[in-house]
Formats: structure tokens, C-alpha cells, sequence
């Protein structure tokens, strides 16, 4: 079809003063500001947009909002983007889209935008900014309250603009956000939308501004003026482009100045099918036929009119030879119940199948639903939130009396709110204000005709995005399906992305008519979030890339950085991994720093640990009930290694603790479980033992933390701490000194985690960074090494150290690590007590935690790798599956001590195996022998700790 | 804590410029001293630490006490933390307090102080606090311990003297987010550039 003469010379809120140039499918075409790309392809005759998904046929724009079923295009430029209902892209300059069958495509390059979220709070959310929702708002921030009035078209006034309220509504006194869509209402009036903020600029978007925003909304009070949805009716051929809902050819008219044909036939069951009539008429469109199912009585109608049909419907539309078959040309009608068949020739037909209000929000809202007999949909029938339904979308119809219905909605919530509302109604509100609808031809009630009855239902379309026909649901039903939802998956009618905003009615009524059910008793299918679609990557905002999770860096982190460490992440925190010199990679760099370690001196930086002090004069108490072993015999001044276990006598973390005084103590937790420690001691306290004087505080990030470690720690101690005394007699193992360390108040702890004489020197925060460079000079005479937490694992599987979460995985007991010597016997009581009584606890052949050393002494073995008996090996093969497992490998290294590779695993029975061969079966194939040995694989007699 | 060693102190975010904002102030306030105080609301030990801050201690959910350069922040019915002036011997006086049943811990370095103020502060801190920072509903004085995007913060809506009637905030960040939420701050500032 040509575009001459489509566009009205007056009609419209568009700028005609200026021409926007977008392309479509390859072709260029020209459009104004205020246009959507819907009324700029309409305007230029573009009838067909894309083809559907199922069927092949072709599609047109159906309506002129966002309940689009089928004009949904693919964004070509500025940046592609899948699936957007042509009527909700806001035209401009230099736009490129084309048509799609179903899916479109994401980018294949990154999306440079910006998304971001916001948090906002209101006394009165008000969704909706139509003649309801603009009253609502104004009353409300004329009564003084906070509001937000949300709506997702680009300015206010509604789906038609009757009313714009720009001459009474306060734009100032509320949040307005338009182009936002409200697309879930959840627990507590807590509502979420996205607004598009940039898109209507085109490439002129400015780079620093948000494209969309989620606005995540807590209100006191909601109005939901939401307004309704035009539905279609089902009749052969309802899905041709020029198939249109009939008021949507007035919003076209009125807000675009577009005309959606030249000739029209108006196929209505309700009176505002006949404001249409009126509106097109005067606008010059000639309207061919006016087709009611009602029996005419000879009212007036507004406008000139080629035939009246009363008592009629259509039954077909087609397209020609001469016009194509993908557009329509002509219409069939015929007399309800059958009889001879009109045919009329056609560029636009318009079908008003009656309205449905829209209550998807509160539905979501937790909102009840009721089907109206009169108003021939659903209307709100209550809900527990704090929630009013106003005008259109609680079933009216006229513009005064949705504006009434505004303020009456806002005097109620404002009421609930404690504010007093004041005395205000629109002026628009009075004699002469009434607009549409004319006098009616028809008088009664609203039939109840969802589809036309025919032989053949194959192109009688409910769902026009999914190619669902009444055929289809006939099928659903002679299948035994009776539950709408069950419909609806198995035919997928108002699965797509509009959700089956026009036609989910449709359906419902075709299952009750096949059933012989009222719409009442069947129901309605689930609204869920969101309400329209919603790019993930609004959602995602700007919680991608760096900022994804907190990353968190210890006071040292910039001299790691500085001095080429590799990190690695352990829970948020960001630790050095290891410290490569030129040339080196991972094996080299963590041999050199084991050396250094074992034979010299070396430091880390362990801040990370988790620290929680315990004050109170139960503190001790507390503590005996938390580990396993004693706590409170411990003398002020000593450190003691602790074991944690859950109600299950499993491991759940493990650390060390220092008497301060009496009544204090410092604990440290692995660095992956400092929180949930924390919660764990503070349940336990608030929950069970309240009786109990102690307090917790986290002071991880009070302390940094150097650990000096190796032969050589001593002398650099001695020198950064001259009064000091660092002999072991003085200073021996497993105590702490308050000191000075490099001129900085420390807390020196003798602790070890790799066997060697070694110290954690302990500073304030802000000090870290000082203490670390003074232990950098003062070592440097003997050679000290940085190193990390790759070197640290080495070190401390040498000596058989577990690492909880790493070598323990919840189903671990102390006595399988072999440490039942750090469970007290002789306590009454403490977590995990009772479960060590258990017969299953007491197995001799649960896993225990052994040294696994490969036959080969260059083989790694993978981590998780599995170690199976020789006994279940025939010919030297694995059995066909299941295979027993005797266990597994938890952590593996190659050791320079040891001048070899070893592993530690869990194995059935392990220390009843010590000095057996198993097998290790590979990713590859290979079994590789290797044999079982204790854990401590170095140093077993602890000599060296002492240096 | 001792005296701050001038030479050697370096705070979380010493490296920090912040980019210039129209109508919001960024900037670290580091070295304030911070006590954490665990005890009964009521009795003796309360009074008695009331006594010597020289301000009882505020018993209403998320409200701040203060007195000059002092402020005590209401963090939970038996927590609280005190804040005071860089250097100032605030544990050491409280822990002379410390008795039966008072917890007493340094935490001055546990965390910074980032300023946020000026007539957008409020918008800028919208993009990733749920609370509502109306004046109505938060105002001067008033504390919370909330998130700011992914990091644990005490929000504090401070009268900083020198913004006027403007919106001032007081974020009370661990160090080791501190970089993470100067990071996200400016990023969220983009837009107020």
C-alpha cells in the first residue's frame, strides 16, 4: 500500500516540522518526533512487519501499546537488541530495524551502555499516568504526600489523549517517570520497573547516562491505573496485517496523526467500537461496513457510515490477488447464526472485541480476580496489600468517571496513609467534559461472542505470537485437558512475550465453550513478572565486571601488585597466589619460595584470617562449648589450636586461639568462614545460651598480618624488634608478646603453618603496608622471599595440616583428620559431643585423612582424582562400573623438601592401609600405583619448629 | 590505638582522588577512632560508661548520641560504637571501664569514614541503599548498619558543618572494602560528572 495520504495534515502530537530518516528491511523510509516505529511504518503503507513463528504467516502492528502481539521487530542501530513491539520503539533519527519470525538475536559484540538501579520510596506509587492515574497523583501531592506516578509511554495522558491534565496536574510536586514500565509488585508494596532512558535519543544518547534504570519502589500506598486491554475476536483470518484492535486506530489517529487505512470495516460487540466509527469518519477515513453482532436499533452513529450490520459479524478476511495475500482486501460478513455472505472490499479492519481490564500488577500483588458477567472480563475482587485499582482497569469506561475514580482512589489511600486529603477535583470533571462514547446503536448489555463459530477453526487465531488458533484448544480439550493453565501449556497460547495480554480471555472462552463451563468457574492463568520483557542486562545494572562482587584487599595489596604477584580469589577476598621472577612460572615460582621457607626465611602476607574477639567473664565457658578441646585452662599469654564442629561432630572450621587477659580472648577463623563463624557464635549466644556473659566483635580488618617464616625468621625479628626477646626459652611456641615491631605497636604471635620456626606479627590496619616493607628490609641480608598462598598449601601438606573446606567437606570428624587428640574427653559438654557417641563415628572404615605418594615421583595427581583397592582391578583394568571408591585426592603438590610430588586424600580405612599400594585411575586412562603413608610426610618429629 | 606514627600510617583509600561531582562531595575522613561496646542497656555499667563519654548512651533503634567531637552510635539493643577524633584515647579510657560483663575493642582501624554530601548525595547513595534517606525519615542523627551495593556499611546522616542544610552522610566501610565501595561510588557518579 502507498503511504499517500496517510498521515492526517493536523491530527497528532507529532513535530511534522522535522523529518526523522529510519530504515526498515533495507528500505528507507521518514518519519516526525512523537512517532513509535509502528505509526512511522504505517504511515508510509508498511502493512506487513514480520512473518509468524509456527505457521509462516504474515503479521502486521495490531495495536498501538505494549499488549503488541505481533508487530515485534528486531533493532538493527544503534545496537541490536531482540524482539521489541515496533509500537514501544520511540522513532529516531537514523534507526535501523527489520521484520522476524519469532526470536531475534542478541549482539555479538559487547553492549557499551550503561544500566544502573535506583531505590526510591513513596507514600503513593501510582502506575498509570491515564485520567484515573493523573487525578490519583494530583490529589495526592496537592494533599501534601510523597509520590511517584509512573507510566510507560513517553509523556502523560494516557493510552488516548482525552485528557492530558497538563493544565491541573503538578508535575513538580511528584517523581513523574515516564517511559517506565512498573513490571512486578512483590511482598510488602515492594514494586519494581524499568525505565528507558536514552533510546529515543538515538546516537545522540549521551554516553554517561543509564540507557534503562530498574527502579526498585517501596510504597505506602499503590494506585493501579493501568487501564485496558482492546481484545480481539477469532474469526478466519483475524491475524492478516490490516487486522487491527479497533481503538487502537484512534490512538494512531489522534497521537500520531496516522490514518491505518483509507477504507474501514468496524467489527465491534461493544459501544466503544463506535467512538472509533466517529473519530476515523471525521479524520476522512470511509468506513465501509459497521458490523455488530447486536441487533441494530437505529441509533445514531457519529459518522457517515457505507453499511450498518447489525445483528451481524464477520466471519473472514482475505487478501487478493490484486492487493497480495499478505495484507488485507476484503472482509466477509454474515448474519449471526448464518445466512448469506457479504463481502466488502477493505484496507483496515477494526475489531473491538470488548475490553479487559489490566490487572497483571495486581494480580502479582497477591490480588483476587472475578469475573464480571456485565463488564464481560475480570475485575479486582480484594487483596491483603495496600492497594487501590482506579478507573479502566477496575472496569469503567468513561473518561469522567475514571477521573472521579482517580481521586476517589487517592482519597482513600492518602486516608489509609494518615493524610488528610484535600478538597480537589479535575476541572476537567463537569458539563461538557463527557467525551466518547457517542449514542450507541446498540443498547444492552455486552455479548459474550469471544469467536465466531465456523467449520474450520485452523486460522481462527487466540495467540497470534505463538500461531495458537481455536483449533488448536479444541485439540487441548479433546485431549482431556480441562484446567486453563494445562491449555496453556499444552498449546503455549500466552507463553510469548506479551503473555497473552489480548487474548488470553480468548483462550478461556473457547475452553468454556468446548467444556460447557462459565469463564467464571475455569478461571485465569498465573501473571507472573515481569509484566512486559526485561533485558538482563537492565537487571544485571551495573553489578558486572569489577564491580560483580566486592573484591576485598588487605592493607599490603598495592606492594603485591607492585612487586608482580599473581592473586588468586578466596571467598571476596583477593590474596597473592605467588610471586613469579622473571622466567618463572607457576612450579618454579612456588619451588623457589618453599625453599626459601624451609631453608631460609620468607614472609606472607595473612591478614586475610578471620578475627574475632570474645570479652566477658564467660568468655572461657563459652569457648570450651564452641571447640572441641579446652579453651578456658588456657594461660593469658598462650595460643592454642581449636577445632570447631557442627551439631553432626563435623569439622566447620578450625583457627587458633590467645588468652589476652582472664576475661578476653582473640580468635582467628580460616579466611573463607570469618562470617560465618561469627553468625555461628552469635546464634549460639543469642539463641541458647543468653545466660552467658561473652561478647563477639570481628576485628579482621583491624589487624594486618605478616607471617615470617623459616630457619631465619628469628634474626629478622631480633632486628626489627630489639627489645624483644626471641629466644625459644623466653618466646616459646604457641605464645604472643605485645611489642613494638619496626617502631609500630604489634602483637607478635609464635604460631606456625608449615612446621618452621615462624612468627605472625600483628599491626593496626594503616600499619600493614609500614611492617611489611621494614620486614622486606630487614630480611633482605637474608635473602627473605615473599611468597603466597599456593607455597603456604605446600608447606603446610608437608606437615599433614588440613585445610577445612579444602581437605574436610562437611562429612570429615576430627578423628578422621587424625586429630583426635585435639577432642576434650573430659569435657561435659560442647557442640558436637553427642555425635561422637555414635556408632557411625566410630567405623573403622570411615575416610581418614592419609599421605598418598605416587609410585612415579614426578606424577601429579589431579585433585578429586579417585583412588580404588587393587582387589577390584581384573587384568589390570578397571570393573565395569559401579566402581568401589576407597576415596579420594583432597589436595596434591610437588614438594622441593621432599624432593618429590605427594597428595593428601580422604581413603576408606586409611591409616589401617599405611604402606599399601592403590591405584589412581586418571582422566586419561591410566591407573597410577601409588602408596599410602601417614600424613605428616615432613619433619614428623617437629624439630624444627623451634628453628 | 597509639598515637598515629605519622611517617607510616597510610589509610585505606590514601590513594583516593575523587573525580569532581556536580552537587556531591566525596572524600575520606581516615584515622577516626572507633570503639566497639557490648553491655546491658540498663545498669550500673551503662551509667557508668555514660559518665565517662560525657553522654549516656542512645537506647533508640538507630539513633547516634554525641557531645563535641564524640558520637555514639546505636548498632544493636547491646552494641554500640563510639566515634571519636583521630588519636583520641577513647579505648583506653572506656577499657579502664571495662568490669564485669562490658566488652571493649579497638576498632579505629577496623574501618574508614567516607564522606558523602551535598545536595545529590542522597541520589547518588540511592543507587545501591534500600533505606529510605528521606529527611523525614532519616535525618541528622540518625544511624544504620545496611549495605551499599555488596559492602556492609554504618550509615550515619552527620551534620558536617560545613554543607549548611545540605545532605551529609558518614559511611563507616571495613578497609578491605574500602576500595570496592570508592570504586562503586564512582562509578555510580558517573552520571553527576
Amino acid at each position: 500500500m502507498s503511504g499517500d495520504g496517510l498521515r492526517h495534515a493536523t491530527e497528532g502530537r507529532i513535530d511534522r516540522g522535522t523529518v526523522l530518516r529510519f530504515r526498515f528491511d533495507g528500505t528507507a523510509y521518514s518519519g516526525h518526533p512523537g512517532d513509535t516505529l509502528a505509526s512511522a511504518l504505517l504511515a508510509n503503507g508498511v502493512r506487513r512487519i514480520g512473518t509468524s513463528v509456527r505457521l509462516g504467516r504474515p503479521r502486521g502492528v495490531m495495536s498501538a501499546g505494549s499488549e503488541e502481539p505481533t508487530g515485534v521487530v528486531q533493532l538493527e542501530a544503534p545496537f541490536p537488541d531482540p524482539m521489541r513491539p515496533a509500537t514501544m520503539v520511540e522513532l529516531h533519527d537514523g534507526l535501523v530495524a527489520s521484520s522476524l519470525s519469532g526470536r531475534g538475536r542478541l549482539a555479538d559484540r559487547p553492549d557499551p551502555a550503561r544500566y544502573d538501579a535506583v531505590h526510591a520510596h513513596c507514600d503513593m506509587l501510582v502506575v498509570g499516568a491515564g485520567p484515573a492515574g493523573l487525578a490519583a497523583a494530583s490529589l495526592a501531592v496537592r494533599s501534601g504526600a510523597r509520590v511517584i506516578l509512573a507510566d510507560e509511554r513517553p509523556e502523560v495522558g494516557g493510552a488516548s489523549p482525552d485528557t492530558e491534565g497538563d493544565d491541573w496536574f503538578d508535575r513538580a510536586g511528584a517523581r513523574v517517570l515516564t517511559r517506565t514500565t512498573v513490571f512486578g509488585y512483590y511482598d510488602d508494596n515492594y514494586l519494581v520497573a524499568v525505565e528507558r532512558r536514552t533510546d529515543h535519543l538515538g546516537a545522540a544518547a549521551p554516553g554517561n547516562l543509564a540507557r534503562e534504570r530498574i527502579w526498585r519502589i517501596r510504597a505506602g500506598q499503590v494506585v493501579l491505573a493501568t487501564g485496558a486491554h482492546e481484545r480481539p475476536i477469532a474469526f478466519a483470518g483475524n491475524d492478516l496485517p490490516g487486522v487491527m484492535l479497533a481503538d487502537s486506530a484512534r490512538t494512531y489517529l489522534h497521537r500520531y496523526g496516522v490514518l491505518v487505512g483509507r477504507r474501514a470495516v468496524v467489527f465491534t460487540i461493544n459501544d466503544s467500537g463506535y467512538r472509533v466509527v466517529a473519530d476515523l469518519a471525521a479524520a476522512g477515513v470511509e468506513i465501509a461496513a459497521l458490523v455488530d453482532p447486536r441487533e441494530a436499533t437505529g441509533g445514531t452513529v457519529g459518522g457517515q457510515v457505507g453499511g450498518r450490520y447489525g445483528g451481524h459479524v464477520v466471519v473472514a478476511a482475505h487478501g487478493d490477488d490484486a492487493h497480495g495475500h499478505d495484507v488485507l482486501s476484503t472482509v466477509d460478513i454474515e448474519p449471526v447464526g448464518g445466512g448469506p455472505t457479504v463481502r466488502v472490499d477493505a484496507d483496515a479492519l477494526l475489531v473491538s472485541g470488548g475490553w479487559s481490564p489490566v490487572l497483571h500488577l495486581y494480580s502479582q500483588s497477591g490480588g483476587r480476580l472475578r469475573y464480571d458477567e456485565v463488564v464481560g472480563a475480570f475485575l479486582p475482587d480484594g487483596c491483603r496489600q495496600a492497594v487501590t485499582v482506579a478507573g479502566a482497569a477496575r472496569g469503567l469506561t468513561s473518561t469522567t468517571a475514571c477521573l472521579v475514580d482517580g481521586v476517589d482512589a487517592a482519597r482513600q489511600a492518602l486516608t489509609a496513609l494518615g493524610i488528610t486529603p484535600v478538597d480537589w477535583s479535575p476541572p476537567s470533571v463537569g458539563a461538557g467534559a463527557e467525551g466518547p462514547p457517542p449514542a450507541t446503536a446498540a443498547p444492552g448489555g455486552v455479548p459474550d461472542l469471544r469467536f465466531v463459530p465456523a467449520e474450520d477453526y485452523s486460522t481462527h487465531f487466540v495467540d497470534f505470537q505463538r500461531d495458537v488458533t481455536v483449533a488448536d484448544v479444541l485439540r487441548a480439550t479433546g485431549a482431556g485437558l480441562r484446567s486453563v493453565e494445562h491449555v496453556k501449556r499444552y498449546t503455549t497460547a500466552g507463553t510469548a512475550h506479551d503473555q497473552g495480554k489480548t487474548s488470553g480471555l480468548l483462550t478461556s472462552a473457547v475452553v468454556g465453550q468446548a467444556l460447557d463451563a462459565g469463564i467464571a468457574e475455569l478461571g485465569h492463568t498465573t501473571f507472573r513478572p515481569p509484566y512486559t520483557p526485561v533485558s538482563f542486562a537492565a537487571l544485571a545494572g551495573r553489578d558486572r565486571g569489577q564491580l560483580y562482587d566486592p573484591v576485598r584487599v588487605t592493607a599490603i595489596h598495592d606492594w603485591h601488585v607492585r612487586h608482580g604477584a599473581r592473586f588468586e580469589d578466596v571467598g571476596q577476598w583477593r590474596r597473592s597466589w605467588y610471586y613469579p621472577a622473571e622466567g618463572e612460572g607457576l612450579a618454579e615460582a612456588v619451588r623457589r619460595e618453599c625453599v626459601a621457607a624451609r631453608t631460609g626465611v620468607a614472609f606472607m602476607d595473612a591478614s586475610t584470617l578471620g578475627k574475632i574477639e570474645v570479652q566477658g567473664p564467660d568468655a572461657g565457658r563459652f569457648l570450651d562449648r564452641l571447640y572441641t578441646n579446652v579453651m578456658s585452662t588456657l594461660a593469658v599469654g598462650a595460643i592454642r589450636y581449636g577445632v570447631m564442629c557442627g551439631l553432626d561432630g563435623m569439622v566447620f572450621d578450625d583457627g587458633t586461639v590467645a588468652r589476652l587477659a582472664p576475661d578476653r580472648f582473640l580468635l582467628t577463623t580460616t579466611t573463607g568462614n570469618a562470617g560465618p563463624v561469627l553468625d555461628w557464635m552469635e546464634e549460639w549466644l543469642q539463641t541458647e545460651w543468653p545466660d552467658l556473659a561473652a561478647w563477639c566483635t570481628s576485628v579482621t580488618d583491624q589487624w594486618a598480618t605478616v607471617a615470617v617464616v623459616g630457619p631465619r625468621s628469628r634474626d629478622v625479628l631480633a632486628r626489627l624488634a630489639p627489645g624483644l626477646a626471641v629466644d625459644a626459652a623466653t618466646f616459646p611456641f604457641m605464645t604472643w608478646r605485645d611489642t613494638v615491631v619496626a617502631g609500630l605497636p604489634a602483637r607478635v604471635c609464635r604460631i606456625s603453618f608449615s612446621g618452621e620456626l615462624a612468627y605472625e606479627v600483628n599491626v593496626a590496619w594503616w600499619h600493614g603496608l609500614a611492617l611489611w616493607e621494614a620486614v622486606y628490609e630487614a630480611g633482605a641480608p637474608y635473602g627473605i622471599t615473599p611468597y603466597g598462598t599456593e607455597t603456604m598449601h605446600v608447606l603446610r601438606a608437608e606437615k599433614g595440616y588440613p585445610i577445612v573446606g579444602q581437605d574436610t567437606d562437611g562429612t570429615v570428624t576430627p578423628q578422621d583428620l587424625g586429630m583426635a587428640w585435639v577432642v576434650s574427653k573430659k569435657k561435659a559438654d560442647f557442640i558436637g559431643k553427642r555425635s561422637f557417641a555414635r556408632s557411625d563415628t566410630a567405623r573403622p572404615d570411615r575416610k581418614h585423612l592419609v599421605g598418598l605418594l605416587p609410585e612415579d615421583p614426578t606424577l601429579l595427581l589431579p585433585e578429586g582424582v579417585h583412588v580404588v583397592d587393587p582387589a577390584c582391578l581384573a587384568g589390570g583394568r578397571l570393573p565395569e562400573p559401579p566402581v568401589p571408591m576407597l576415596g579420594h585426592v583432597t589436595s596434591s603438590y610437588r614438594s622441593a623438601a621432599l624432593d618429590r610430588t605427594f597428595a593428601l586424600a580422604l581413603v576408606a580405612g586409611g591409616r589401617d592401609r599405611i604402606g599399601d599400594r592403590l591405584y589412581a585411575p586418571l582422566d586419561d586412562g591410566r591407573l597410577v600405583p601409588v602408596t599410602v603413608a601417614g600424613p605428616v610426610l615432613y619433619d614428623p618429629e617437629g624439630a624444627r619448629r623451634d628453628g | 590505638m597509639a598515637e598515629p606514627l605519622e611517617t607510616t600510617i597510610r589509610s585505606p583509600l590514601a590513594g583516593w582522588t575523587p573525580h569532581p561531582l556536580t552537587g556531591i562531595r566525596l572524600a575520606e575522613l581516615p584515622f577516626r577512632t572507633q570503639v566497639n561496646l557490648r553491655l546491658p542497656a540498663k545498669g550500673p555499667a551503662a551509667d557508668a560508661v555514660g559518665l565517662e563519654l560525657g553522654v549516656p548512651l542512645p537506647v533508640e533503634p538507630g539513633t547516634t548520641a554525641g557531645s563535641g567531637e564524640l558520637s555514639v552510635l546505636w548498632l544493636g539493643p547491646d552494641e554500640w560504637l563510639v566515634v571519636g577524633s583521630p588519636g583520641a584515647d577513647l579505648a583506653a579510657r572506656l577499657a579502664a571501664r571495662r568490669g564485669a560483663g562490658v566488652s571493649v575493642v579497638d576498632t579505629s582501624a577496623l574501618r574508614t569514614t567516607v564522606l558523602v554530601a551535598g545536595p545529590r548525595a542522597r541520589d547518588l547513595l540511592a543507587h545501591g541503599c534500600a533505606l529510605d534517606l528521606h529527611p523525614t525519615r532519616f535525618p541528622t542523627g540518625r544511624c544504620a548498619q545496611t549495605l551499599l551495593a555488596h559492602a556492609q556499611i554504618v550509615l550515619v546522616a552527620v551534620d558536617d558543618g560545613t554543607s549548611g542544610a545540605e545532605p551529609a552522610y558518614h559511611l563507616l566501610v571495613r578497609s578491605s572494602f574500602a576500595n570496592y565501595l570508592a570504586d562503586w561510588l564512582e562509578d555510580a557518579a558517573v552520571e553527576y560528572r
